[in-house]
């Protein structure tokens, strides 16, 4: 049989060219990843959703405060940072755990959890304090999209610290078998993709939003 | 707040009578059912092979049998609003309070759709695709367990409403200001978004797994342009589940979080815009009718080929026309609200964009009859119903491209002329696919026929009955008839309606039919039995193995040749007369069962009600049972079993000792 995919769309009926594809099934360590992505798309697919119900309400202010006097360059610049070096962190667990190194993989995924908890807590501040001054997301519907979207973000690293914690117990529990690492793999696009949300809210609602 | 939250005896309808008997009744027959499986000792065989089952093939029976069974409610809700409609005329009130007719039609359509028509769709795409594609199973047989099992826990919410309750007044897509709390302040609406929130992840799982599963495993030589139009069509549907469920998943939990926690995504005040719920929902909504008519089509290409006894027409040209309408039906959601006023330019895009969609979906029609066209047609039960899709299809597609048309759309918007077209296409197109694979896949699933004579009453009277139930509406929307009525002023509108009600008693006649003609060839499958595994003479991967598959589908994964995998390999057997050399059998390494998937969904079961009335200590002891049972399921050891290759030698042995007399049988007939 041959395996040129060359003369794809050429072929017809009864032709040994079989076209692009013939390969036979995959294995798992090509299919978990792949599937995980479309899942990963599927949730970008749903946090576009958010962005486009935010940039529908941003001025439905009801009279309330608009974005201008509501956000800090400062805090968000801090949290941009927390996250990104967890994310960055988190790639060298992978590493370490490619090589099977029980150690550092533990301690890096442990400091990929901090940042990540350093993150949340910082969000959680900026969400508590802004409820505090009377800004809560019932106040209008620019603050009900707001809280929902970034907070969908914080509900995300949320469980994603949850998978992280029972990962590492995993590891240790189990050592690095096959199917723990393809599961690493799985939490580390988690993690990053989180990422990509992340630098479009701080893109659009951030930045934007404090605009003089 | 109470220990129970909202829930209290006031719950349960004793003052009701029409919900409070159904409940009995309903209770007493799943009750009667689950004595009579547990008598016969068949509930460690249920566990066994269905309830914890990975297999694609099970998975997909329990589907279809959830469909089947929503199916039957479904249609009760659609006679009641039809007797409804005919009785409650001129000073007559009929015997349908407001509250609770509202019920109902908001229960028919979303119980049609998301647990009728999807679970149907799903549950062919999982007993074929794997099958056609000539491979084992799903890339995810266990998440595909999960799948079916959210999918039932949403199906169980839904009902419950029945009994402790009640269910959404308004409509099925539960459109703002009207869903908001300060409306309907009672469970209906939770009940509604809850139950489609758990069944969605569901459907969204079952997106990722076939979209990975038809891209990353099919068999050898299976390249993308030998896949059977049918994975082609379940390939677009699973990438528009993926596009489009997320959405609805975000726009349900707007509202849900609009009415639980006072957010003012859709409300009336706080700058809260309700159209913006329209969009989303379409955004959503659009591509869902296609989720449900690419398959369709898919069944109807095999169908029109295996009966036609000629390889399909035009396949390439079908595969971009399933594909051209893939990517169009993300770009036309704003038709179904011509009438917010987004102004002449807006509609005329999202128009002429609907209309677009008219072409890739001709050429499909064009195809099918050409590959009727010089075959050998066999006007078995699957074949009538593709006559049947063809004639009613055309119709109901027309009468889109005229609701395409902004300036017409404004005057017969939400009327009953809305409601002949879309039944139209969903009856005439999904449902139809739906009746034509069940007895198409049917003997694959169990290994007998089913009969014929009584399967061709059942479509005369899906076809009659339909006509009759939908044309009058077309004519009753031109006169001004709006959808959802309770009472009807107009005396002069009664003979149209009685006509419809007439149509609907005879599509019931078939759907009793449908159960008969079941019974009737359980009892004499003896003379039925599909003994050579090819019942139809098919062209496609399924019809290679044995009636019922094997656990595992395929001893050998098939190699493919050939644009019709089956066809060009039996062909060759018959002229050579002789099977291909018997290969090197192996062990085959097959998923083990497991029962995450049923108490994952009892837990979100559990956590949906509770939800639903305001029972926080138990939703969260929900959730903490969720995460608790995929914690333990992640800490499993053993993932796959070893089915020894002495039964897969003796299995396959079986069947080419089969397969040779099926052979010799043929080549002496030619």
């Amino acid at each position: 049989m041959t395996t040129e995919a060359a003369t794809i769309g050429l072929t017809h009926g009864g032709s040994e060219d079989t076209g692009l594809g013939n390969r036979g099934p995959e294995s798992k360590s090509i299919v978990v990843p792949y599937g995980f992505w479309l899942f990963v798309l599927s949730d970008i697919v749903l946090f576009s959703a958010l962005f486009a119900t935010y940039a529908a309400l941003v001025r439905a202010t009801d009279g309330g405060p608009t974005t201008n006097q509501l956000f800090d360059r400062n805090l968000v610049a801090i949290e941009t940072v927390a996250l990104l070096l967890s994310s960055f962190v988190c790639g060298l667990a992978i590493i370490f755990a490619k090589r099977a190194n029980m150690l550092w993989t533990q301690v890096w995924l442990l400091v990929t959890g901090l940042f990540g908890a350093i993150f949340l807590f910082i969000e959680l501040y900026e969400f508590s304090k802004m409820i505090g001054e009377g800004a809560g997301p019932q106040r209008s519907a620019f603050l009900s999209a707001f809280f929902t979207l970034v907070g969908c973000h914080g509900l995300h690293v949320t469980c994603g610290l949850l998978w992280l914690g029972t990962m590492m117990a995993q590891v240790w529990a189990k050592g690095f078998q096959q199917h723990i690492l393809r599961r690493l793999l799985c939490f580390s696009i988690f993690w990053h993709a989180l990422d990509i949300i992340w630098v479009a809210i701080f893109t659009i609602v951030y930045l934007i939003g404090t605009l003089p | 707040m109470s220990f129970f939250g909202r829930l209290s005896w006031n719950a349960i309808p004793f003052h009701e009578p029409i919900p409070l008997i159904t409940s009995l009744v309903v209770i007493l027959a799943v009750a009667a059912i689950a004595i009579w499986v547990w008598r016969n000792g068949w509930w460690p065989y249920l566990w066994r092979e269905y309830i914890t089952s990975p297999d694609h093939k099970r998975i997909g029976i329990m589907y279809i049998v959830l469909g089947l069974v929503m199916l039957v409610r479904g249609f009760a809700d659609a006679i009641m609003m039809r007797l409804q409609q005919s009785l409650a005329i001129g000073a007559s009130q009929g015997y349908l309070p407001p509250e609770h007719y509202n019920q109902i039609f908001s229960a028919h359509g979303t119980i049609m759709i998301f647990f009728v028509a999807m679970p149907l769709v799903i549950g062919f795409m999982n007993f074929v695709v794997p099958l056609q594609l000539g491979v084992r199973d799903v890339a995810f047989p266990t998440m595909n367990n999960v799948s079916f099992w959210l999918t039932a826990s949403g199906a169980l919410l839904v009902n419950l409403s029945l009994f402790l309750g009640e269910f959404a007044r308004t409509g099925w897509l539960a459109f703002p200001p009207l869903s908001e709390k300060a409306f309907s302040p009672g469970v209906g609406v939770d009940y509604y978004l809850v139950a489609l929130q758990i069944s969605g992840v569901g459907t969204l799982l079952t997106g990722v797994n076939f979209v990975t599963t038809i891209l990353k495993i099919r068999a050898p030589g299976m390249s993308y342009l030998r896949m059977p139009v049918f994975c082609w069509t379940a390939l677009a549907s699973n990438l528009l589940i993926i596009a489009a469920f997320p959405v609805l998943t975000a726009t349900l939990a707007l509202l849900m979080l609009d009415r639980y926690l006072g957010f003012h995504f859709f409300t009336n005040d706080g700058g809260g815009n309700s159209m913006l719920y329209m969009n989303l929902i379409w955004v959503w909504g659009h591509p869902e009718v296609y989720i449900l008519i690419l398959p369709a089509f898919g069944i109807y290409s095999e169908v029109a080929a295996t009966f036609s006894g000629k390889p399909l027409f035009g396949y390439r040209s079908m595969v971009f026309a399933t594909l051209a309408i893939c990517i169009i039906s993300f770009c036309v959601w704003l038709h179904h609200f011509f009438t917010m006023g987004a102004g002449a330019d807006v509609n005329a895009v999202f128009g002429i964009a609907s209309m677009i969609i008219a072409i890739p979906t001709g050429v499909k029609i064009f195809n099918w009859l050409f590959t009727m066209y010089g075959g050998r047609v066999r006007f078995s039960v699957p074949m009538h119903y593709l006559i049947g899709f063809m004639l009613t299809f055309v119709i109901g597609g027309l009468t889109g491209v005229l609701l395409a048309i902004p300036p017409v759309d404004f005057i017969v918007h939400n009327s009953l002329f809305l409601i002949a077209h879309f039944h139209q296409v969903i009856i005439g197109g999904v449902v139809f696919a739906i009746m034509a694979a069940y007895t198409y896949w049917f003997p694959k699933a169990f290994g007998f026929t089913l009969d014929e004579r009584l399967g061709k009453a059942v479509f005369w009277c899906w076809f009659i009955g339909f006509h009759l139930a939908f044309m009058p509406l077309y004519v009753l929307g031109f006169w001004g008839a709006t959808r959802r009525l309770q009472h009807i002023n107009d005396p002069s509108w009664a003979p149209l309606l009685n006509i419809a009600l007439l149509g609907a008693v005879i599509i019931g006649l078939g759907i009793v039919l449908t159960v008969v003609q079941l019974l009737y060839s359980i009892r004499t499958r003896d003379r039925r039995r599909d003994v050579s595994g090819d019942p139809w003479d098919g062209r496609t991967l399924e019809w290679l193995t044995l009636s019922p598959p094997p656990h595992y589908n395929f001893a050998v994964l098939p190699d493919v040749h050939g644009e019709e995998a089956y066809w060009t390999r039996k062909q060759t057997a018959i002229k050579e007369e002789k099977l291909i050399p018997e290969p090197d059998y192996q062990p085959i390494e097959m998923p083990v069962n497991t029962p995450t998937g049923v108490i994952v969904a009892f837990f979100a079961s559990v956590c949906g009600f509770a939800i639903i009335w305001y029972i926080w200590w138990l939703a969260i002891l929900g959730l903490i049972g969720a995460f608790a049972i995929f914690v333990w399921y992640a800490w499993r050891d053993e993932h796959e079993h070893i089915i020894p290759v002495e039964e897969v030698r003796a299995n396959a042995r079986e069947r080419r000792r089969i397969r040779m007399e099926h052979l010799h049988t043929v080549s002496q007939s030619t």
